[in-house]
């Protein structure tokens, strides 16, 4: 076979076009401001003429004789009657004509100058930074000349006027005359212009020649009417042909100079506003709606611009997008793809000797599902397979071709979720193919993509070659990025009820019998070796929860951390903690402590997090599907809700909290009296009035803080927002506190509520009152319901949460923007250090160790520390 | 046989791994006391960890470096103001920080110093120096009113106001006399000071009160407030200013840092602030670098975010490696890229393309943002490895030509 190696890109070269190069390029010159004739014909030498491209299906193009789609559309020009400014340029041309005599066309600074700042363009160019700061002095001295240093002739006051004229003293400086000085420049001073010579002649600025785009560029759209509407394009460029004729009929009928540059005015209107219609200064021109037209510039610029819209975001086929949902059975590295979707996305199969009867039978199956939709026949043209014609492929069906087969079970296939704000936003999942209309995942790989289900949709991609099957599955699957790039912690994880059912399976001693226990693990992909009972009740034997969790531990696995419910008591009493804080595993069993968020959660789970790096990504992958399973099941053989009734306290607890938020008040109260009476001690660095706010605001935080430690203890550790809370699943015991004892303190920004009318919050007040309530505490809870007043304050701390996420999106969105594109072009060489695009060093030695950040820990202290006790077989502890 | 510090210290030493993991393997081995057998079999594991741990070649660390700096910037709070370590001063948090710090913004919203002393265990020596860095306006030591009667503004100063803020009468005189003797003629009587305007007019008045007001008597100007915090044992000061960095610094202008740096008792080798743009003009580019790396790592440290240094440190590298601070974005970084398609792409994409044009640029497509523009494969990670074909005859050439050498 026939090989080469696929054609780059070297370089793209940016310059002006001359007007020579216009016309060279040209293949018709336009002259006719019509574009089709009466009978829907295009004009010849109108800006549709056939020799310009095609865009209707069917036609050939008169010029290369391509096909709509395959022939790219050829330039054509117009020969302006005079010349116009180039808008874009309109700046550079006014210090570029202040800059040079009026004269002889010299740069107006002797030629040793203008030498010392040709080399320093030359260094500048050399070591790729930008000359703008060496240019704009090049000007600035040289408008300081007012005698030319080479003729001698003296120069006049150049006078530039929005949009596009220029006046020397009161003289209009036309177009025609300052082409006519930029023509005489020599090489030697473009250069220290920071011109071109070569490819951008200042002259090139003034447009004499207009290339006219091909049609493909500006096509027309027929209505459904039959009438023909043109692209804004077209239409600007018809004005400037109109013009252009009736400027070159005036001429030549010997119009009055007024009315000839009235028209060359026009001409330059027309011409601006097609390169730019949002020039300051110049009216846009408009559609016969009054919408403003899309030209030039407008094509280019912004989000929806041709670079960022079309150019740096392309489209792709082979996706799909549905709504996500759950599903606990799947492993974290696959995906479960509706079976509509898993028909209609196809991955090219080569026919080979091997394989060719399994291509046979997808062909032969056709659109059921594990069949193919096409095939493509080695001379490139493809072929929808049909139930009429799928036997009559299979017939021809030989080594060679292609066959675009069905996702099937087992394919590798991206997986995104927007807003793509990191590399495991974007994952390699194996196809699972599932009844039902919605994409299906695990619930461990929710937080990496930041998902949920309350009708999140994401994306899929099927992977067209083994080389990009190969890559994924190698670097992009699930299992390989359970490793947070960012900070080196696992971000896959259990969630919510993992971590809510581990914890009730691991924390006390919870009994299970043989089937019990047995049912619990029947999902775990481990091998069934039932231990030794943990002891023996009414002469059956029982097993524990502890044991349950050991069991889908890896069998060496040790460990020894604290977890989330540690008091951090002043003396730790290990393994004999009542909290279940002290968690040690050794040799694959949980001797005590309860599995928490801790242990298992994503972003912070310590066992999982040294699973993946003392075993391998694989064991890590298999023990998150093992314990989702557990906790699944262990959840639902102890039953978990969570209601109205959860949040009950009783009657002395209720009394408790009110007293403590009364003598909050009362403690407010005679804080507000010692400031009237100025007796307050102000804190230093304060006014005595922010002395007093910080004095309340503490005081009413506090007592909060105690109505919520009421309503805790009486809640205890067996209800289900507290058993939530504790163990890290959901919530926290300030929701709880907000719920069942009080709401606290509203503020904006970070300070009590103070907006409204004068002196007072609202007019239930009265002024001046500087008291709790008047401020917006809200001293009753969600259950029991807030008043009028504090409902109104509660809303007012709760717009300031809304306006703060809309606000931070954006401006988050914004900075990430910034930072990758400041960044994306850096890159680790092979000798470990990290270069730009120039070539200049940004570091010698990555991260000044050379270390990855994901696998930091591997380079860490703690590792030479289990080597080193590793090989001395002592345990480093107690020798240090 | 035990080895003894020195040898093992001695085997470490060549090893081509990082400084601290040679110190800590040193005392570990130490500590365990290791035979010549082991610490050879120890550094064999150490080397092979390091390896595995060292990051891969053609690894995107630019992209991933800025994800990690971008990402967690979405779960960060908004709250402008709140405390730090010092619960007196108001420091900007949060994303609104981070968002100035990669900026490299020239007049930072909370600029705040860190002072440490020479000697940091005397109070009353800090007290002293924290008088000297603060700057006492008129409103401190005493009250200020016109007499229209009199056409004369008399200033009112307190004794006790004097003493604290460590000044005399005659001394906020003098300072007062030499900063108006041109517009006004000033009389001291007791605690008293009248000052009248060598022109009588309302309006010169009016103007003399302001530029009364605006008079720095004691300390450094543009200092609103200085704290003393004992931090483990030791007192330093925090002061709070305001300060904008100049494009072109000149010589006799000093900025706030410079003028405590000059306070003797102020140990210069531990005192900085955190405004970039002012640690870059005193201490120079190596400075700004590790106070964005700081400062980046505090902010989002202070958020409960963990970032590693490393993402950090590159964007600090990238901010400064032309010896000059400059932001992220279009006015920096971006801004400066020698492709014209990736600055086309970013902003202001239509300037870029009519320069690009006049100065003939050409576009060499190294970059990301090129290659995707023009649709081909980017040189970066899986992209920039490449097969590198012989031909036969060529090997068998070449390996013919080693063995006629040899």
């Amino acid at each position: 076979m026939n090989y080469s190696p696929p054609k780059r890109i070297d370089e793209i070269r940016f310059g002006l076009l001359s007007p020579q190069e216009i016309r060279d390029m040209s293949v018709v010159r336009i002259i006719t401001p019509d574009t089709y004739d009466e009978d829907g014909f295009p004009i010849d030498m109108g800006l549709m003429d056939p020799r310009l491209g095609v865009i209707d299906p069917g036609l050939r193009c008169k010029t290369c004789g391509g096909r709509a789609g395959e022939c790219p559309g050829h330039f054509g020009h117009i020969e302006l009657v005079a010349p116009v400014v180039h808008v874009g340029y309109v700046r550079l041309i006014r210090s570029l004509l202040r800059a040079i005599c009026r004269e002889c066309s010299r740069l107006l600074l002797t030629d040793e100058v203008r030498d010392h700042y040709l080399h320093k363009i030359k260094e500048l160019k050399k070591i790729k930074r930008p000359i703008d700061d060496v240019v704009r002095e090049v000007f600035f001295e040289a408008r300081k000349n007012t005698i030319c240093p080479h003729c001698g002739a003296e120069q006049r006051e150049i006078k530039y006027e929005k949009p596009t004229s220029f006046y020397e003293g009161e003289e209009r400086l036309m177009p025609t005359e300052i082409r006519s000085r930029f023509e005489k420049m020599i090489d030697e001073d473009i250069l220290a212009v920071g011109m071109d010579p070569k490819r951008a002649r200042p002259e090139w600025m003034i447009l004499t020649v207009l290339p006219v785009p091909p049609v493909t560029v500006r096509p027309s759209i027929t209505l459904e009417s039959g009438q023909r509407s043109e692209d804004d394009l077209t239409h600007k460029l018809v004005d400037i042909i109109r013009i252009s004729q009736r400027f070159q009929e005036n001429k030549e009928a010997g119009a009055p100079q007024l009315i000839i540059e009235d028209l060359w005015e026009l001409l330059q209107y027309h011409v601006t506003t097609y390169l730019d219609n949002e020039v300051a200064g110049v009216p846009p021109a408009r559609h016969r709606s009054g919408r403003p037209l899309k030209t030039l510039s407008q094509r280019l610029k912004g989000k929806e611009g041709r670079f960022r819209g079309s150019l740096s975001g392309k489209r792709v086929n082979f996706s799909a997008r549905t709504v996500i949902s759950p599903d606990p059975n799947l492993s974290i590295n696959e995906v479960g793809v509706p079976l509509d979707i898993a028909t209609e996305l196809t991955v090219p199969m080569h026919v080979t000797p091997f394989n060719i009867e399994e291509c046979k039978e997808y062909v032969r199956r056709g659109s059921k599902h594990p069949g193919a939709n096409y095939v493509v026949r080695p001379d490139g043209r493809r072929v929808k397979i049909l139930d009429t014609n799928a036997d009559e492929i299979v017939e021809m069906l030989e080594p060679g071709w292609i066959v675009e087969r069905h996702l099937k079970d087992g394919d590798i296939v991206l997986f995104n979720r927007q807003p793509s704000l990191h590399r495991p936003s974007i994952m390699a999942h194996e196809v699972k193919v599932l009844p039902g209309k919605t994409f299906r995942l695990n619930l461990a790989v929710c937080p990496p993509y930041n998902a949920d289900f309350d009708g999140d949709e994401m994306n899929l991609h099927a992977l067209q070659t083994l080389e990009a099957q190969a890559e994924a599955w190698i670097l992009m699957r699930v299992q390989e990025n359970i490793l947070s790039p960012r900070f080196g912690g696992p971000i896959i994880g259990g969630i919510h009820d993992h971590v809510t059912g581990l914890f009730l399976l691991t924390n006390g001693e919870k009994k299970f019998s043989k089937r019990d226990f047995v049912e619990l693990l029947k999902k775990c992909d481990i091998e069934i070796k039932l231990p030794e009972p943990a002891g023996y009740e009414d002469e059956k034997p029982y097993w524990t929860g502890k044991q349950a969790f050991s069991m889908i531990l890896p069998n060496d696995f040790s460990i020894l951390y604290k977890n989330g419910l540690c008091q951090r008591c002043s003396e730790c009493k290990k393994e004999k903690c009542e909290n279940e804080a002290y968690v040690v595993i050794e040799n694959g069993e949980l001797k005590c402590g309860a599995i928490d968020k801790k242990g298992i959660g994503a972003f912070e789970g310590l066992i999982l997090d040294r699973i993946v790096k003392e075993y391998s990504s694989s064991d890590a992958a298999r023990f998150i599907n093992n314990f989702t399973l557990l906790s699944i099941r262990s959840i639902m053989h102890f039953g978990f809700s969570f209601g109205l009734k959860d949040e009950d306290i009783d009657h002395t607890a209720k009394a408790q909290i009110a007293e403590v938020i009364r003598e909050a008040e009362d403690r407010v109260a005679r804080l507000i009296d010692a400031y009237k009476n100025g007796e307050l001690e102000p804190a230093p660095g304060r006014t005595i009035e922010e002395t007093l706010e910080l004095r309340i605001m503490e005081e009413l935080g506090k007592a909060r803080d105690s109505a919520g430690k009421i309503a805790g203890k009486q809640m205890g550790m067996t209800n289900p927002a507290v058993i939530m809370a504790r163990s890290g699943a959901r919530g926290s015991m300030l929701n709880l506190t907000q719920i069942a004892a009080c709401v606290g303190q509203q503020s904006v920004r970070g300070e009590r509520i103070r907006r409204g009318y004068r002196d007072r919050t609202l007019p239930h007040f009265e002024q001046g009152d500087l008291g709790a309530e008047a401020h917006g505490f809200v001293k009753r809870g969600y259950k029991e319901g807030l008043s009028p007043i504090e409902y109104f304050f509660h809303a007012i701390g709760g717009r300031e949460g809304l306006v703060d996420t809309a606000v931070r999106t954006s401006q988050s969105g914004y900075l990430q923007r910034r930072l990758i594109n400041a960044l994306q072009d850096l890159e680790v060489e092979y000798d470990g250090g990290v270069r730009e695009t120039r070539g200049v060093v940004v570091q010698f030695l990555y991260g000044e160790d050379g270390v990855d950040p994901a696998k930091s820990d591997h380079a860490s202290p703690e590792v030479i520390k289990s080597i080193v006790s590793d090989v001395v077989g002592k345990d480093l502890e107690k020798v240090v | 046989m035990v080895l003894s510090k020195e040898s093992i210290e001695k085997s470490v030493d060549g090893l081509s791994i990082p400084q601290s993991l040679k110190e800590s393997l040193v005392e570990y081995c130490v500590h365990a006391g290791v035979t010549r057998a082991q610490l050879n079999e120890i550094i064999k594991r150490v080397m092979e960890s390091y390896e595995y741990a060292k990051i891969e070649p053609c690894e995107a660390v630019g992209v991933v470096a800025a994800q990690s700096i971008g990402e967690p910037g979405t779960q960060m709070t908004m709250r402008t103001f709140h405390y730090a370590g010092v619960a007196e001063i108001n420091v900007t948090l949060g994303l609104p920080r981070l968002i100035e710090i990669l900026d490299a913004r020239k007049d930072p919203s909370t600029p705040i110093m860190t002072i440490m002393l020479k000697d940091g265990k005397d109070r009353e020596l800090a007290k002293k120096v924290a008088l000297e860095i603060e700057a006492t306006n008129l409103s401190h030591i005493g009250s200020i009113y016109t007499d229209l009667a009199e056409m004369s503004i008399v200033i009112e100063t307190s004794e006790q106001a004097l003493s604290q803020r460590g000044l005399t009468i005659d001394t906020v005189y003098d300072v007062l006399r030499d900063e108006i003797k041109d517009k006004a003629i000033v009389e001291l009587d007791g605690l008293r000071i009248t000052v009248r305007p060598s022109e009588p007019s309302y309006r010169s008045l009016l103007q003399l009160v302001k530029l009364i007001e605006g008079i720095t008597f004691k300390g450094i100007k543009n200092v609103s407030r200085v704290v003393i915090q004992k931090k483990d044992d030791e007192y330093v000061l925090y002061a709070q200013y305001r300060y904008k960095s100049v494009e072109k610094k000149s010589k006799t202008r000093k900025t706030p840092l410079e003028q405590v740096l000059s306070i003797p008792e102020v140990d210069a080798s531990r005192t900085k602030t955190n405004h970039i743009m002012e640690m870059a003009e005193v201490f120079g580019i190596e400075a700004a670098r590790n106070s964005i790396v700081e400062e980046a790592m505090d902010t989002l440290r202070e958020q409960g975010l963990n970032v590693d240094v490393r993402h950090i440190m590159l964007v600090a590298d990238t901010m400064t490696v032309d010896g000059e601070v400059k932001a992220i974005g279009r006015h920096g970084v971006s801004g400066e890229k020698a492709s014209v398609l990736a600055r086309a792409a970013f902003e202001e994409t239509v300037n870029h393309i009519l320069e690009a044009g006049v100065r003939g640029e050409v576009d060499i497509l190294d970059g990301v943002t090129e290659n995707v523009i023009v649709g081909q494969p980017v040189k970066l990670g899986t992209g920039d490895v490449h097969l590198v074909a012989i031909p036969i005859g060529e090997i068998m050439k070449k390996m013919k030509g080693e063995n006629d050498g040899s």
